[in-house]
Formats: C-alpha cells, sequence, structure tokens
C-alpha cells in the first residue's frame, strides 16, 4: 500500500504538468495563505480527516431538514443518532444483536467513541454539496451519509470522490447512482428503479395478466426516466403494450391535463413514476377522474405506483388502497432483523421506522463494521472490506455489497395499499418477498466507472 | 372532440383557481400598493384551514393495538363516530366545505393582525422592503404550520358523494367516456361565484366604490377626508378571505403540505401582472387565459411539435403579452410602476 | 451628497480588502472559517455587489438574475470538460455568455419599467430553469447536474498530458480552486469586483443611473435617452452574475438548474435588501448573514447546543437548549424570517442603515458619504 503520492499520474517523462503547477501553486500562494488545506498526500496515516490519536471519530449526517422532505430526513436523522448509539454500546444494540457477520464490539468504532455532525441538504443540490463540505473541511467527519433523492445523492457522491471520504448513501432510486454516475467512495444500500422493475414483473403477471396497454406518466427528469425505461421493459417483456408515454413538469401541482388524455387512450393501465409530492398529486388526482373505477377492454383499470414511501402512503391517504409497487423494507417484515429493529426504534420513538430510516441506519453500521474489519479508517482499505462484503440479519435477508457497482443486492418487497389497516402505521401489506436473485442483473449495462481507490 | 373539450375544462378550472388566488393579490397590490410575498401564504393557511378542521372534527378515541408492543398502534375512532354514529360520520366526510364556515372568521382576523401589526406601517416604505418584510412573514407563517403539522402532505378528501365523477360528456352530447370529477366542477362554480361576489361587492357598494377609487388614485381619496386607513384594513382581510377560501377549496385536488404557497406564490404574481396592475378584470382574464392555454400546451399532440412548451407556456405567454401591451391585458397607467 | 473623494475611495478600499483577505483568521471563532463558506461568501459578494449596480442605482428589480448565475456555471463546465481544467479561460467564457444573455433578456425586459419589468426578468429566467430541468438535458444534465468525466475531452489539458487515473481537478495556473487557495482566487476577484462596483458608483455613468432612479420621466425630458444607460448597467450585472457562476463552477465542477430558479434569484435580491440597496457594502453584510445561517446555523443540533451551554449548570443548559432548538437546526429557515421581519422594521434601509445609525450617533459631522446615498 504504500506507493509514493502520484505516482500513477506520471507521464514517460518522469514529471506531470500537475507537479509543476502544483510547485508552482505552492510557491506564490505559500506566502499568502495562512493555512493551505493539502489533499493528496495519500498514504495510511494521512488520508483526509485522520482521526489519528484522537479518541473520537465524526460522522456527517446530511439530510433534507426543510422542504418537501424534511419528514423523512427527520425519520432519517433518528435513526442515525440510533445507530450512533448502538455503536456506543448504549441502548439494547438494535441490529447489532442480529448482523452477521459482526466485528463490531459495541465501544465505538476501532476503540474509538462515535459523535456526528448533522446537516440540511434542502433537497438541493448545491446546498447538499455545501453542507457535506462544511462536515468535511470543518467538522471532519471521515464518513457523511444521507438523502432523499437521486439528484442530490448523486451530486454528493462526485463530491466524496473528489475529497476522499467515504460517502454512504440513503434513501436514493435512480439506476444513475450506482450505474452511469457511481463513485469508488459511494455505496448504496437502498434498492434502484430496475430492481423495482423486475421484481414487480411476475406479480404483475399473475395479478394483471399479459394483455395489458399501459400508460406512463413520467416525472421529466433523471429519476423519472430510468423508472419509466425499466418498468417499460419489465411490461413490455411480459407482453404489454406501450400506449404513451408523457412526461410532467416536476412540481406540476395539478396533473389534470396529462390525466384527461388516458380516459380516451384505449390504456387499461397506468403507471405513475412520480415520487414524493407529484406522486401524491398525481394518484389523488387520477382517482378523481375515476380511473380506479373504469373498465377498459372488458378489464379493470389498474394504476400502479412502482416506488412506495410512507411519506406518500400518508399524503395519499386512502387513495392508496389497493394500488401495487414497491418498497425496499417495511416495518412488518417478521425476519428476526427487521424485528429487531423496529424494537430498538419504536421503544425510542414510539412509532415505527420507514424504510428511509432503515436504510439509513443500516449504512452507518455497515461502514463501522467494514472499518472494524479493515483495523483502520484509511478509505481504500475501508472500501475493499465494503466491496463483495456479504452479510445477513439486517431485514432483507442474505445480502451482497457488490464490487462492481457497490450496489446491494437483496429481497425487494412488493406491496399493495392496505384494503382493512388496523392500526395508523399499518398503510402497505406485503404481496410478496421478491427473492435477490430475481431481481440480479449484470453490473455492466448501465456504464460509469467506479473510479480510484486513492484520490 | 372529447380531448378538446376536457382540455377546455381543464383550462376553466385551473383558471379559476389562478382567478381567485389573483384576485387576492390583486386587491392589496392595486389598492393598498403593496407587493405582498406572504400571498402565498394566505393560500397556504386557507388549504391548512380545511386540515385543521378535519382534525377537530376528528379528534379520536385511541383504541391501542394490543398485538404492537415496541410502540404504541392505535386503532383511532372519533368522537363524533361514537357520540352520534352514522351522523358523525357525515360530518366528518363533510369536512372540506364545513370548513369554509370555520375558515371564514380565522381567515378574516389572520387577514386583520396581519395589516394592523405589520404590512401597515409599510405602505409608505419602498417595493424592496415591502418585499423583504413580507418575504420574511411568509417564512415565519410557514415555519410554524411546518412544526404544528409536519412537512407531509396532509390529505383532505372532498364528500364521498362528490369523490368521484360526472357523466358530464351526456350533457354535451359527448358520450359515456367524458368524465369530470365533481370536486373539479365545484371548484369552478365555487371561482365563479366568489369572483362575482367580489365584483358585486366592489360595484355595487359605497364602500366598492372607495375602493375602486382608491385604486385609480390613492392620494385623491384620502384627500377626500375618507378614512382610508380603516378601508384598508378591510380590503386586507377580505383578500385574506378570499385566497383562503381558495386555498381551502383547492386542498381535496391538492393535498397541502407547508410549502405550498411558495408554489402558487409566482404563479399568482405573473397572473396579476399580466392581467395589468390595478385592474380586477385583468387579473381574472388573465387567470383563466393563462389556464387554458397551460392545458392546450400540455397535450401531446402540441409537445410533439414543440417539446417542452407545457414547461414554460406560462412565462412565455406573459411575455408576449407583456411586450404587446405594456401594462398588461387591462392595466392602467401609473400603477407600481415606479 | 457630498462628493466623495479620492482619498475617500482608496480608505475603503484598503479597509475592505483587509477585510476581506483575513476572513479566514477572523471568521474562524464563528465557526465559518472554513474553505467551502469562505468561497461561497466571496462569491455570493459578487454576485450581490453586481446586482447592486443594477437594483441599487437605477431601482429596477431584477427576478431574473439567477439565470445568468446558471449561465455562467454551466459555461465553466463545459470548458472545464472541452478544453482545460484551468479556471481562467472558463471565467473569461462565463462573464462573456452571460453577459451575451444578458443583453438579449436586457435589450426585451427594459422596454418596461416597474413591476412589470420584474416580471419579464422571472419569466425569462423560470424558462431557462424549466427547460434546463428537463427538455434541455443533454446540455444541462438536468436534475443531477453537469459533471466531469474522466472521458471528457479537454484538449487543451490533453496536449501536456495524458488522462490520469481519476477526475482531474480545478485550477488557476497551478493554483489549486479548493481550500483555502481557492478562497483567495475568489477573494482577489472579489476585490476587483468591488473596487470596479466602487468606480461605477461614483463615476458620471453611475450619477446618471442614479438620476434615472430618482426620476426617470425627467430625464427623458431632457432629451436622454435612458435605455442605452440601463441597459449598460443590466449587462453589468449579468456579467457580474456570470462570473459568480463561472467562480461556483470553479471551486466545486457542478452545474445544477436549482441555481436558476426564481428562488435563487429571490435570494441575491433578499441579500442585497437585508444588508442595504444602494449601498456598496451593504450587500456584502447581507451575503454573509444569509450564507452564515444556511451553513451554520441549520447544522447546529442539541448536541452542538449542549457543547455551547456547556459552561452552564446542567439544568439552565438543558433549559436552554429546550427554548433554543426550535430556532437552529431544522428551524433556521424561521429563524431567518423573523430576522428579515425585524430587520426591515427596525431598520429601513438594511443594516448599512443600522451602521450609519450607529456613527452619527458617534460623529454628527460625518454623514453618511461612502454609503452613497442620495
Amino acid at each position: 500500500m504504500r506507493e509514493t503520492r502520484m505516482s500513477d499520474k506520471k507521464n514517460s517523462a518522469g514529471w506531470s504538468r500537475r507537479d509543476v503547477m502544483k510547485a508552482a501553486g505552492a510557491f506564490s500562494a505559500a506566502g499568502a495563505m495562512p493555512m493551505f488545506f493539502s489533499r493528496g498526500a495519500w498514504a495510511e496515516n494521512n488520508f483526509a480527516n485522520n482521526p489519528g490519536k484522537a479518541t473520537s471519530i465524526k460522522l456527517g449526517f446530511n439530510v433534507p431538514q426543510t422542504g418537501a422532505y424534511a419528514d423523512e430526513g427527520a425519520d432519517e436523522l433518528r435513526a442515525f443518532k440510533l445507530a450512533v448509539k448502538h455503536l456506543n454500546g448504549e441502548g439494547d444494540g438494535g441490529l447489532m444483536n442480529t448482523m452477521k457477520p459482526l466485528s463490531l464490539k459495541g465501544n465505538g468504532v476501532l476503540g474509538k467513541k462515535v459523535e456526528y455532525v448533522t446537516g440540511d441538504t434542502q433537497t438541493k443540490s448545491d446546498a447538499a454539496r455545501a453542507s457535506a463540505k462544511r462536515m468535511i473541511e470543518k467538522d471532519g467527519v471521515i464518513m457523511f451519509s444521507g438523502g432523499s433523492s437521486s439528484g442530490v445523492a448523486i451530486a454528493v457522491q462526485s463530491l466524496a470522490q473528489e475529497m476522499g471520504v467515504v460517502f454512504m448513501a440513503g434513501l436514493t432510486h435512480s439506476n444513475d447512482t450506482t450505474g452511469k454516475d457511481k463513485r469508488r467512495y459511494g455505496f448504496r444500500h437502498f434498492f434502484n428503479a430496475k430492481m423495482t422493475g423486475s421484481a414487480l414483473g411476475p406479480v404483475l403477471k399473475k395479478e394483471m395478466g399479459t394483455d395489458r396497454k399501459a400508460y406512463h406518466l413520467t416525472s421529466d427528469y433523471t429519476w423519472g426516466w430510468t423508472q419509466e425505461e425499466s418498468i417499460k421493459e419489465t411490461t413490455e417483456a411480459l407482453g404489454w403494450k406501450t400506449v404513451k408515454t408523457v412526461r410532467t413538469p416536476v412540481g406540476a401541482g395539478d396533473f389534470s391535463q396529462y390525466i384527461t388524455p388516458i380516459l380516451n387512450s384505449g390504456a387499461d393501465t397506468l403507471i405513475l413514476n412520480h415520487y414524493g409530492k407529484d406522486m401524491i398529486n398525481s394518484l389523488t388526482q387520477s382517482i378523481q377522474f375515476g380511473l380506479k373505477d373504469k373498465q377498459v377492454n372488458g378489464k379493470n383499470f389498474e394504476i400502479i405506483v412502482p416506488l412506495y414511501s410512507r411519506l406518500m402512503a400518508q399524503g395519499a391517504g386512502k387513495n392508496l388502497k389497493g394500488i401495487l409497487g414497491t418498497t425496499n423494507w417495511n416495518w412488518a417484515l417478521k425476519d428476526k432483523g427487521s424485528q429487531a429493529f423496529v424494537k430498538s426504534f419504536g421503544s425510542e420513538y414510539g412509532f415505527p421506522p420507514s424504510q428511509a430510516a432503515h436504510t439509513c441506519y443500516v449504512q452507518t453500521l455497515l461502514y463501522a463494521n467494514a472499518c472494524e474489519m479493515a483495523g483502520t479508517f484509511y478509505p481504500p482499505e475501508v472500501i475493499k472490506q465494503l466491496e463483495g462484503f456479504k452479510f445477513d440479519g439486517m431485514g432483507n435477508g442474505a445480502t451482497e455489497y457488490r464490487a462492481e457497482d457497490h450496489q446491494c443486492f437483496k429481497d425487494v418487497l412488493v406491496v399493495r395499499g392496505n384494503e382493512n389497516p388496523t392500526s395508523q402505521f399499518d398503510l402497505l401489506e406485503i404481496v410478496q418477498e421478491v427473492p435477490r436473485s430475481q431481481v440480479e442483473y449484470d453490473a455492466k449495462i448501465f456504464g460509469g466507472e467506479l473510479g480510484p481507490y486513492k484520490v | 372532440m372529447d380531448a378538446i373539450f376536457l382540455q377546455i375544462l381543464n383550462g376553466l378550472d385551473k383558471g379559476g383557481a389562478y382567478a381567485l388566488i389573483a384576485l387576492g393579490l390583486t386587491l392589496v397590490f392595486g389598492t393598498l400598493g403593496v407587493v405582498n410575498f406572504a400571498h402565498g401564504a394566505l393560500f397556504m393557511l386557507g388549504a391548512f384551514c380545511s386540515v385543521t378542521f378535519q382534525k377537530l372534527l376528528t379528534i379520536s378515541k385511541h383504541v391501542k393495538d394490543e398485538s404492537i408492543t415496541f410502540f404504541d398502534a392505535f386503532k383511532d375512532q372519533p368522537y363524533l363516530e361514537i357520540w352520534f354514529g352514522d351522523f358523525g360520520k357525515t360530518i366528518i366526510d363533510y369536512s372540506v366545505p364545513l370548513s369554509i364556515l370555520f375558515a371564514i372568521p380565522v381567515m378574516l382576523l389572520i387577514g386583520l393582525i396581519m395589516e394592523r401589526g405589520l404590512i401597515r406601517h409599510f405602505y409608505k416604505r419602498t417595493h424592496a422592503e415591502q418585499i423583504l418584510v413580507t418575504f420574511g412573514l411568509a417564512i415565519v407563517l410557514q415555519e410554524i404550520v411546518k412544526s404544528m403539522f409536519g412537512a407531509n402532505p396532509i390529505p383532505t378528501p372532498a364528500p364521498d358523494i362528490v369523490s368521484g365523477s360526472a357523466h358530464i360528456g351526456v350533457l354535451f352530447g359527448l358520450g359515456e367516456s367524458v368524465v369530470y370529477p365533481w370536486w373539479r366542477l365545484i371548484y369552478l362554480a365555487f371561482s365563479g361565484l366568489v369572483i362575482a361576489g367580489v365584483f358585486a361587492f366592489l360595484n355595487l357598494t359605497t364602500f366598492g366604490m372607495v375602493v375602486r377609487a382608491g385604486m385609480m388614485d390613492r392620494e385623491m381619496v384620502g384627500m377626500l377626508g375618507i378614512d382610508v386607513e380603516k378601508k384598508f384594513t378591510i380590503i386586507f382581510g377580505l383578500a385574506a378571505v378570499v385566497t383562503g377560501l381558495a386555498g381551502l377549496m383547492y386542498s381535496p385536488i391538492l393535498p397541502p403540505d407547508y410549502h405550498m404557497g411558495m408554489d402558487f406564490l409566482v404563479l399568482s404574481f405573473v397572473v396579476v401582472v399580466v392581467g395589468g396592475m390595478g385592474s380586477l378584470g385583468g387579473a381574472v382574464t388573465a387567470g383563466f387565459l393563462l389556464g387554458i392555454l397551460q392545458s392546450f400546451a400540455s397535450m401531446n399532440e402540441v409537445k410533439a411539435i414543440i417539446p417542452g412548451i407545457d414547461q414554460i407556456i406560462i412565462y412565455l405567454v406573459a411575455v408576449v403579452i407583456l411586450l404587446v401591451r405594456p401594462r398588461g391585458l387591462l392595466g392602467r397607467e401609473g400603477v407600481m410602476e415606479d | 451628497m457630498k462628493s466623495p473623494t479620492i482619498k475617500n475611495d482608496m480608505f475603503v478600499m484598503l479597509i475592505f480588502s483587509a477585510i476581506i483577505l483575513s476572513m479566514p483568521i477572523w471568521l474562524k471563532p464563528l465557526g465559518a472559517g472554513y474553505p467551502d463558506l469562505l468561497q461561497k461568501f466571496a462569491i455570493f459578494g459578487i454576485f450581490a455587489v453586481g446586482y447592486n449596480i443594477l437594483f441599487g442605482l437605477t431601482g429596477y428589480l431584477s427576478f431574473g438574475h439567477a439565470a445568468f448565475l446558471g449561465i455562467g456555471s454551466y459555461t465553466a463546465v463545459w470548458s472545464f470538460k472541452l478544453l482545460t481544467m484551468n479556471v481562467f479561460p472558463a471565467l473569461i467564457f462565463s462573464v462573456l455568455l452571460s453577459g451575451l444573455f444578458a443583453m438579449l433578456i436586457g435589450f426585451i425586459t427594459l422596454r418596461r419599467s416597474g413591476i412589470y419589468f420584474s416580471i419579464l426578468t422571472l419569466a425569462f429566467a423560470q424558462m431557462f430553469y424549466n427547460l434546463a430541468y428537463s427538455v434541455l438535458t443533454p446540455i444541462t444534465n438536468g436534475e443531477t447536474g453537469l459533471q466531469l468525466a474522466r472521458g471528457d475531452a479537454r484538449i487543451i489539458d490533453r496536449l501536456f498530458s495524458d488522462a490520469g487515473e481519476g477526475l482531474p481537478s480545478t485550477n488557476f495556473f497551478g493554483l489549486e480552486m479548493s481550500g483555502y487557495s481557492g478562497f483567495y482566487v475568489c477573494a482577489v476577484l472579489l476585490i476587483i469586483a468591488f473596487f470596479i462596483s466602487q468606480r461605477i458608483f461614483h463615476s458620471p455613468f453611475g450619477i446618471k443611473l442614479r438620476a434615472i432612479k430618482s426620476n426617470q420621466t425627467r430625464m427623458k425630458y431632457t432629451g436622454y435617452n435612458t435605455r442605452p444607460y440601463l441597459l449598460t448597467a443590466f449587462v453589468i450585472s449579468g456579467m457580474y452574475a456570470g462570473l459568480a457562476g463561472g467562480l461556483m463552477a470553479a471551486t466545486d465542477p457542478l452545474a445544477g438548474a436549482e441555481r436558476m430558479q426564481w428562488t435563487a434569484s429571490g435570494e441575491v435580491v433578499l441579500m442585497t435588501i437585508l444588508g442595504g440597496v444602494g449601498t456598496l457594502i451593504g450587500p456584502m453584510l447581507g451575503v454573509g448573514i444569509i450564507k452564515y445561517f444556511e451553513n451554520i446555523f441549520s447544522s447546529l443540533n442539541d448536541q452542538a447546543l449542549l457543547q455551547a451551554y456547556s459552561f452552564m449548570p446542567d439544568w439552565l443548559a438543558n433549559i436552554m437548549v429546550t427554548i433554543t432548538s426550535p430556532f437552529v437546526g431544522e428551524g433556521w429557515h424561521l429563524t431567518l424570517g423573523a430576522l428579515f421581519v425585524l430587520i426591515v422594521v427596525f431598520l429601513p434601509g438594511g443594516i448599512m442603515e443600522g451602521v450609519s445609525l450607529i456613527k452619527k450617533r458617534f460623529s454628527k459631522t460625518q454623514a453618511n458619504t461612502e454609503t452613497g446615498k442620495s
């Protein structure tokens, strides 16, 4: 591991343009600068925010605290705090009781107490990056996590690569996060649009048959497009026809002008590639237009919402009843890991965790565990431990962090809006736990490259 | 044909909402000369009147779900249902229309407090300062709502009986499949009523006459010895009620969240300015015009010719109208041009 | 208005430069002395100082300047992708292209005044934003934002060396644009920008602009065609915005569409008003306050508050945490909003008004000359 710095960038002449420029720059700058922020000197004892002999380490939790996803962000933050507690050996230990294999000892990470800092992404790339930079430059975090939108996740993930600090993504569902925009320093536990498509396919076939005509309403930005593409691919493989795909502006509010053309389009299925507020509005309004009571081609008209979250389930209220979709995790799962997490979270806060909370909690533990396995905080070594790491007991069954694209592979849940909820939290009914083998795909199909271990 | 008919309906419906929002803003703008960036917040507060009312009606007896041990899960039963049975259920079902009765006094009060407490000190200040103070106020109101209700949208469904669609096509000889949601039709009728009401109020009452005179020439009216201050307070209150009702009635279509005011703020300014400063008729005309154009621009046939047109149509129309007609559709000279 | 002397101007410049360049030192105790925020202060300072040339001098309230910020950012990133990682050409292109767009938009929008002008600029900016987010994704990369890739052409850089294994970083002739060196590049540009703005304020051109603000009709009657002056001011402020946008991309090579949203335009309006419209220093103060809230107040949580109150007895610290926590962290918006209201109620004319009030109290004779109030 002990290479001389930058050797990989040198050309045949033995010096690189960059080195010369650095020297020149350092020369001209040295006088004026009280604190030159040094980067680039990479070795095991000298990397970004090396805790060195300090008795504690800092993690950064970068979540939306203002804006449309503030509630989701708040839930993520709760999970992070819980994870820190458990890592430090406080509380009931949560998933540390069920995770296998486990290197964590409940005495912090590598014997250092875990502390945290928080920040507000505002669900905006610029704000999220500014907040992450604050954590890295000022607070000295060695890992940061969080998120509620793919745009933000991708933006901060590339920052993680630039700064040499690991980013454990929270809720992000776009194929691009671990596809064409994947990074060596970014990891995603959450599932993606491609897996949503693969998981939904068989259920759709069983419930709706092979002869359907689908109409897509899609949020006009990258996440919407990747989901539309993935779902289209799946449904067309079943034999469904795609009548039309219509792009809607983000934050349109009133979708009536996009819904009325569906009425006489001959379509018998509506697929809403919307998320958050857009999905709540488009679903609520579609149902007001009577789509769910409609009969087309002798079949009941169906609406599908490929990606569900609790945020949406609460906002859509009873409109959600009977509507199919997928989710990463649900508190009603019966496996040991899920139960342990629900117990721990529930007794701490008085209500069950959301899937966003679950993924953030798991990500924090996974990072800490990888440090423990590596025996160091040196990012290249930690990353190598996470790559290809196989674990179980964290909900979702046996899981693997695929080395090629840093995507977690695990079981995916197909769910349906509950017709008869027994309590205020009982919004989604699990239709099927789709096994991991069914949602796996070749890492090469999306392109992109991870980049170097050392930056 | 069916498609065009439905898009016209969509446009009218959207236009009704736009006109209603713009009406309150143009009242404040035109008479009081205040650039009110808290106008969106009034719309949001109106929508949250229906949320609050619904929450009040559904105050519930918690029946604990014993199967869950880690946290408190409840099967809620509203007291109204326990006490009055089916009648209670019906009341809860009608919470949105009933909340109008609740919203009118509440919004009036909010309007009065806002005007008396803050806005009135800014009539003589620069527009820049008006923007800063009203924007600050909007943020504060928003954050208060967020701390009370969270950031998530809250479903406020229309009464069951009108939650579906009307077979409106039959009326126009267009066939069974042409349907339109009842609530949207109600909204359209409601906005027509409120607009007519405001116009009648301004045209048929002495008070209205003074207001209209004030819109023409504020100083003059003041010089005539009329107590303008009191009138202004009432106008602001009226604007708050109209805007609040616009938001309240919209809540079944758009589940309210604390941020929705900001989403409508820009739009309401565009509508008012396109209509022309100081013109109520202009605001209403512009509202319907922009609503209908937006609906048509979203049709696939149109988008196929000009990609992305539905994203910008409102702004494009605004630019064109303001370049062709310097003071918007029906604006008068000298209002807010300095 | 007393005409300020050259000497006075030079004095202000020197003080200003000293304050800006020493920011890393004196902002440290406030928790804001880290590179990214320092860069943001300087960059938004340029944006606000430029915006003030239009709004402060002519009174024309543009709600679309974020569009130029965005154009500057996209241009810079494309320059990094196609030509070189050196920020010098990137910034030149940013300024020129946003200037060009400003000319075009200004030419159209300045046909109207007052609120009509504001809405026209707003409409243009929103069109830019909406298109950049969706249809123009091939150029802007939509929601994800335009980013560098290893495989980018970078024609000029390739003449000197091969592509490295990772992503290259931006530099100013070898000086790294990240970290403190990046801040100093931004700071020097801010000082130059401030100097130019100061010259404009006190030039005959600036005086004409102010005359437009106080009475455009009279200007017209006296035979002046005001449009060319207005357009010049509009283009200059657009170029400032472009420079700021270019620098944003230079210090952090990613350009997102949300930079062009009306809220971003609104932010610079608020910064300018908060600090003091038409004053030279005011907009900088506005920038400082808003960015400080956004980055530092938003990051305070209960844990951080407890530490801050650690000098108090436990019970008091706990009470203080309970009282203050709704106003920090996720409540930072609330505090900012309340601050807007309070400042404008008690200090009409923004913070600079307060500053000059204090000054007046100390020396009645030396009235506020350098604030440029007429």
